[in-house]
């Protein structure tokens, strides 16, 4: 009796000691999870503080007077007279005008808060309209980067204010006056790539990315899928067969630069492919996406249970109508949840496209998969590296947008596994 | 059965796509090479882009050494017309371009960039010779005590080398080894405050440049990234700190950070242009003769790059940092485009 009292004694002793273990183990989790929240939001905090900036756009609204004479034009249909026009002293007029403590003599001054690409904005738009010629219209032009900054930063220590203390009073009195505002950056979303901040846009790297990805995925996925199918259930189990096994394995951890490199031998120095085009990258993600796509594939196709192809055997059915009828069907969802997860990788992968040429400053938004192109990624990089102030933003913004795609990539395959997954 | 025939379509669209291994022409002028010209090439492009109706040039980034090696690789719309670089091409490079069929070439000499040595306008700014930088960055330094010695630098702060610098820590940031911007430190700055040494005069041409152009590993200089707006950053946060950077970099930083004196040299544009400032290098550009009238444009794109609105006392390429050549030396840049001569070995010997 006292013996058995004394082990139960034992027992309620330790038992707050356990207890208390097991608080303190669940407490490391919570610990760590807040740790990896904690990273993620500062993260996010960084990135969005640092560059809603960058989706905003600042502009110059003013009469301006199309006059031809001024600007040695007297025919707006003729392309070599408007080649040969002014299209700078209009706008430089039109803004001296809408600042009234502004004169002839400050005339550079002036010219410095308007965008160097806005005289090209109304070259186009006269080239559109013609008879626009010697009448006056109220148009809306990109301010120079400069102007830009100081708007959206005056006062903030990251940024330097290029303007002078003169233009400075300027820029604050047109705000007042409503020639200067502020607005959704939508340039942001319409342009290629430039090296003017204020005109510099994402579409072409979207494009760019948006036919890299195409090219990956009709490669990659039925590429893969066959693989995994054939690996899983046809082929015999052997040396061979544990050898490739083994050495896809080993290829989902090369690191994807290697993949850039043979790239760069294989299709361009013995294909003769050109250098930069998405056909070409999308080629090099392939071979990086493969083996992602195999495994997830494989995996997938085990997870089906031996019943059902029992089942269909024992109707009479054959090997083939066995997999494309019953297997496949069932194992597509998990199929599908590992390819997208292979080209939310393969989006945001820079590295192997550095050797291929798509690292490269690129203006018009390509139009074909042999068109030079760059991706969102690269986009980034090549902004975070540029003198100017003014792209920290818009690569901050740029990052935004790609971790937009990531996420609703991420949240289809999510959906989809929910939505599509059986249980048995 | 349907799925079947899915799948058949889409490999077979897919191979398709992979096969159509193009023998296309090429309508984008193709431009590589170095990243210290890359800013002012981009603006040019673009320019050039919106003015005339070709297309817009494409440019890569991949440094001096990398962007001559393409452009050397041989004649054909795979390889690249023009490549950029902010070292004169070697001798070796001229070779290699020979051999691959790339016989004529054209030179052109588009201006200069200085290299400086910056710190936060509320840091000590320094003022110091080349000899006294080089002390403070050798890995091996003469040994005060005997100036024939070469030690390991024992140097921990500025003062300790001369009285008049400030007392705060050496540490200083810099381009890695793979950049151009590193070479011509190397080259101009330690090299240029080290090869007058006694403790250097009897060695080989070799061994001296071995010696002069080691920079010291124990922690006081700091390899950044390629990335010089990182370095910015860092120096606004860090008094202490002082960074090595394009001056273009400088000038887009201007009411934030200040210039090092350099053998009693500022870093402005007037004296770098002048070759006073005894950091600053040319930078070059290559033309492919051969690309000439295959690729359309390319006549136009050089006229533009030397053109007076762009390179000009006025030119937009100042605006972006470009130190721009002197009137006589455009002029001449002008001809050299209108007339593309050949360039010879023995111009780069």
């Amino acid at each position: 009796m006292t013996d058995q009292r004394s082990q139960a004694e034992i027992v309620r002793q330790s038992l707050k000691r356990r207890y208390r273990k097991e608080r303190r183990f669940r407490a490391y989790g919570i610990a760590a999870i807040a740790v990896a929240l904690a990273a993620l939001v500062i993260l996010f905090a960084d990135i969005i503080g640092k560059g809603y900036t960058g989706f905003m756009k600042t502009t110059l609204t003013m009469e301006v007077q199309i006059d031809g004479e001024m600007m040695y034009l007297d025919d707006a249909t003729d392309e070599r007279q408007l080649k040969m026009a002014d299209f700078v002293e209009p706008l430089v007029q039109a803004l001296i005008r809408e600042i009234p403590s502004a004169t002839e003599a400050d005339r550079d001054a002036v010219r410095d808060l308007i965008n160097p690409y806005a005289s090209v904005t109304l070259r186009d738009r006269l080239k559109e309209n013609p008879e626009w010629l010697n009448t006056t219209r109220t148009m809306t032009f990109l301010a120079h980067t400069d102007v830009d900054v100081y708007a959206k930063h005056a006062g903030d220590e990251a940024y330097s204010i290029k303007l002078s203390e003169q233009q400075q009073a300027w820029v604050d009195q047109l705000q007042e006056d409503g020639v200067v505002e502020t607005s959704f950056n939508d340039v942001f979303f319409q342009n290629g790539d430039s090296r003017d901040p204020s005109k510099a846009g994402i579409l072409g790297a979207v494009v760019g990315s948006l036919l890299t990805m195409f090219v990956t995925l009709i490669l990659s996925f039925p590429i893969g899928v066959a693989a995994a199918i054939y690996l899983e259930e046809f082929a015999p189990q052997n040396k061979l067969t544990d050898f490739i096994e083994v050495n896809i394995n080993n290829l989902a951890a090369v690191p994807s630069i290697i993949f850039g490199l043979l790239g760069l031998a294989v299709f361009i120095n013995l294909f003769g492919m050109p250098r930069s085009v998405p056909v070409v990258g999308g080629l090099v993600l392939t071979l990086m996406t493969l083996p992602t796509i195999i495994i997830s594939s494989r995996a997938a196709i085990k997870s089906v249970p031996p019943s059902i192809r029992e089942a269909a055997e024992g109707i009479g059915a054959s090997k083939m109508q066995v997999v494309l009828h019953h297997v496949l069907p069932l194992a597509m969802p998990g199929m599908l949840t590992g390819s997208i997860i292979g080209m939310a990788q393969a989006l945001g992968e820079t590295a192997p496209l550095l050797l291929i040429g798509m690292v490269a400053f690129i203006v018009d938004v390509p139009d074909g998969f042999f068109d030079s192109a760059t991706v969102l990624p690269v986009q980034v990089f090549l902004w975070a590296g540029s003198p100017e102030l003014a792209f920290i933003e818009r690569a901050s913004a740029a990052i935004m947008v790609l971790l937009t795609f990531l996420i609703s990539m991420n949240a289809l395959a999510i959906w989809m596994r929910k939505r599509l997954e059986r249980r048995w | 059965m349907k799925l079947n025939k899915a799948f058949a379509t889409v490999a077979l669209a897919g191979s398709v796509a992979a096969m159509s291994a193009p023998a296309m022409a090429r309508d984008t002028i193709s431009i590589v090479g170095s990243s210290t010209v890359y800013p002012f090439a981009t603006v040019v492009a673009e320019r050039f882009g919106t003015k005339t109706d070709f297309a817009t040039p494409k440019l890569e980034s991949t440094g001096s050494g990398g962007g001559l090696k393409l452009f050397c690789q041989g004649i054909g719309t795979q390889h690249p017309d023009i490549t950029n670089a902010s070292r004169r091409m070697k001798p070796s490079e001229f070779d290699l371009c020979q051999g691959n069929g790339v016989t004529d070439i054209t030179e052109f000499r588009i201006g200069s960039d200085g290299i400086v040595i910056a710190s936060s306008k509320n840091a000590d700014n320094l003022d110091i010779t080349l000899e006294q930088l080089f002390l403070a960055l050798g890995k091996e330094v003469p040994n005060p005590e005997n100036e024939k010695e070469l030690i390991p630098n024992p140097y921990k702060k500025w003062n300790e080398i001369d009285s008049d610098l400030p007392n705060v820590a050496i540490r200083v940031m810099g381009p890695p080894p793979t950049s151009g911007t590193r070479d011509s430190f190397n080259e101009l700055a330690l090299q240029g405050g080290c090869e007058d040494l006694p403790a250097v005069a009897d060695m080989s041409e070799d061994d001296m440049e071995a010696v002069c152009q080691s920079i010291r590993e124990d922690g006081a200089f700091i390899e950044a990234g390629e990335n010089d707006n990182l370095i910015v950053q860092k120096l606004i946060d860090d008094k202490g700190m002082y960074g090595v950077f394009g001056y273009s970099f400088l000038e887009e930083n201007a009411d934030r950070l200040q210039a090092a004196t350099l053998n009693g040299k500022v870093p402005t544009a007037e004296a770098i242009a002048a070759d006073e400032y005894p950091v600053a290098r040319s930078l070059f550009f290559y033309v492919k003769k051969a690309h000439i009238g295959v690729i359309p444009g390319m006549e136009e794109y050089i006229e533009e790059f030397v053109s007076p609105a762009a390179m000009g006392p006025n030119g937009y390429l100042k605006s972006v940092g470009l130190i721009v050549p002197p009137r006589e030396a455009l002029m001449n840049l002008q001809d050299k485009a209108a007339n593309m001569p050949n360039l010879q070995k023995d111009e780069l010997m």
